[in-house]
């Protein structure tokens, strides 16, 4: 009988793991990454010659209730179209019965790994983009529910893209009258998370969304999140007035923080500027401080015209 | 180094002779010549694990764990223990290591050796290719015996798939199919350093498209041979499927 070494034992291990894909469009090679749901392989487009990701659900997922889940992440990615979000290419299943979906191959580092290396502002600029992607989606009526530095990639070329919305919750579409409208038929439906689920990630969970309070988890549940991503990438010596706004992002209760990512975005691009944040009641040597950074070159022409006025006084009065 | 050893079981009918078949039920069958079919695929899929974790949880010398690696089987057959397999209670591999387990705690009780042979024909085992893979293997403790037990049959596994695709494709026009196979995932080649697709087009003279088309075909077969020997070597679906998903990652449908 043949005798396999262990690298090849382990190697083809590796192989027999790699989604059978039915026909003979994408080849999947090696495994990326993978998270609670979903295995990512890079795979290759025979058609068009490119290479792209493919993401297959957990084998061991495959008969459970989260089996679904891989599916509506690929109607949800289908269904936002912005910059900031992978665009997917096509979906299917898989030889076994589990679902695939294939994506744009996203090369870059992460968000905490960007951050390690990039000066404050730099990083700063990559959250604002966080920002407008997560209020983009919230304009959609979807919920993230898992931010974290590990979903957000940055691209070589500064492109800031989030992943991974296999938890994400579509809110139901609420008329004018406030009731809430059954989705449109083809329309992705309002999330059936049961109430007391808990889903995410320890540390950049809501406190509503961490107990299970499935109906009070909305947009300020992922600028929560949002605040606990900043305040990672500001660190411990964060300057004070960007540790508010990471305090306000972060109140336990929704109704103390910021209403949208698109606030919070607005208060850091003060904080970039040299205003004043809302979320920070400056004191007095603070306000002077950056009234005087502001003006610096005329309160410097005016008290320079000063000494020089008293000094020809003094000199007069001789 | 890959070897090919032929040796004992191995030589005879194949193990395997159908998709749905099992092992395991067979041992259990009336007709004995099913039952010795299912016996010698029983031993070539696991002599070597069992041998191993002689030497290794049991700490034997090389010729008395040869000797009770023989007497095991001998008793398995004779006595028929392995027929007391409940498939609801443990995966079949787990239940034989116990039985393993349990017969060389007695042994090694009673203090006995055992008489060589017995007057019976021993099974021809690759006894001192088993042994270099316990020198390769240096110390091992007792939790790590389990882990390596396991390693042994995956191995027995996947080399008996690797002879079924040998089989399949040498000889015919498949031929090529097999050897790309060989070169790219049979090597023993350790990180990064498998022969890419256009080295292999440049090997075989072949567009580097048709290069990934066979190696595609290749492992899907070896997959399809895997599968359908795990099934024989499971005790239930359910086993066979927690199995599938344990070592391979994939849902065997």
């Amino acid at each position: 009988m043949t005798e396999l070494p262990d690298p090849a034992l382990a190697h083809l291990r590796r192989v027999l793991s790699a989604p059978e894909v039915p026909g003979d469009r994408y080849q999947p090679a090696e495994l990326l990454g993978e998270g609670g749901m979903g295995l990512i392989y890079r795979a290759e487009d025979r058609v068009l010659g490119r290479a792209v990701a493919l993401k297959v659900l957990r084998p061991e997922l495959a008969d459970a209730p989260l089996a679904d889940r891989l599916a509506r992440e690929a109607r949800i990615l289908a269904a936002l179209e912005h910059p900031g979000i992978v665009p997917v290419h096509d979906a299917g299943t898989l030889a076994d019965g589990r679902v695939y979906y294939v994506m744009k191959l996203v090369r870059g580092e992460r968000l905490d790994a960007f951050a390690a290396s990039r000066p404050l502002s730099a990083v700063l600029r990559v959250f604002l983009q966080v920002c407008e992607t997560v209020g983009f989606a919230h304009a959609q009526g979807i919920i993230h529910r898992d931010l974290k530095p590990s979903n957000i990639m940055v691209g070589s070329f500064g492109e800031v893209l989030v992943l991974d919305w296999g938890i994400a919750r579509v809110l139901g579409q609420v008329d004018a009258a406030g009731g809430t409208e059954p989705p449109a038929p083809g329309a992705l439906a309002p999330e059936q998370t049961a109430a007391g689920t808990v889903l995410g990630t320890p540390g950049f969970m809501a406190p509503e969304q961490a107990q299970g309070a499935v109906g009070q988890v909305d947009a300020r549940s992922d600028v929560w999140a949002l605040g606990a991503i900043l305040r990672g990438l500001a660190g411990a010596a964060a300057p004070r007035p960007l540790a508010s706004v990471c305090r306000r992002a972060t109140a336990p209760a929704p109704a103390d923080r910021y209403a949208s990512a698109a606030e919070l975005a607005a208060d850091v691009a003060r904080y970039l500027d040299g205003a004043p944040v809302l979320a920070h009641r400056a004191s007095l040597a603070e306000r002077l401080g950056r009234w005087y950074l502001k003006y610096q070159t005329p309160i410097i022409l005016v008290l320079s015209y000063l000494a020089m006025r008293l000094l020809f006084l003094l000199w007069r009065g001789r | 180094m890959m070897a090919r050893a032929a040796h004992g079981p191995d030589d005879g009918p194949r193990g395997f002779p159908a998709t749905r078949y099992s092992v395991v039920a067979a041992l259990a069958d009336a007709d004995p010549e099913v039952r010795r079919v299912a016996f010698d695929a029983l031993v070539s899929a696991y002599w070597r694990a069992v041998y191993l974790h002689l030497r290794w949880r049991w700490h034997q010398l090389p010729q008395d764990a040869e000797d009770l690696t023989q007497e095991f089987f001998a008793r398995a057959l004779e006595r028929d223990f392995l027929q007391g397999y409940d498939a609801s209670q443990a995966r079949f591999r787990t239940f034989l290591r116990l039985c393993l387990d349990r017969f060389a705690g007695r042994m090694h009780r009673d203090a006995r050796r055992l008489k060589r042979g017995g007057g019976r024909e021993p099974l021809a085992l690759d006894f001192a290719g088993a042994e270099e893979r316990f020198a390769a293997a240096g110390q091992v403790s007792e939790a790590a015996a389990e882990e390596l037990f396991h390693r042994e049959w995956v191995r027995a596994l996947f080399g008996a798939a690797v002879d079924a695709l040998a089989g399949d494709c040498l000889g015919t026009a498949r031929e090529v199919r097999f050897r790309l196979f060989e070169q790219c995932d049979l090597g023993a080649v350790d990180g990064g350093a498998r022969p890419t697709y256009r080295e292999l087009a440049r090997t075989f003279d072949l567009p580097e498209t048709q290069v990934t088309n066979h190696l595609a075909w290749a492992r899907r077969e070896f997959r399809r041979h895997v599968l359908e020997r795990l099934r024989a070597l499971c005790g239930s679906d359910d086993e066979f499927r927690a199995e599938a998903r344990a070592l391979l990652g994939v849902d065997p449908g």
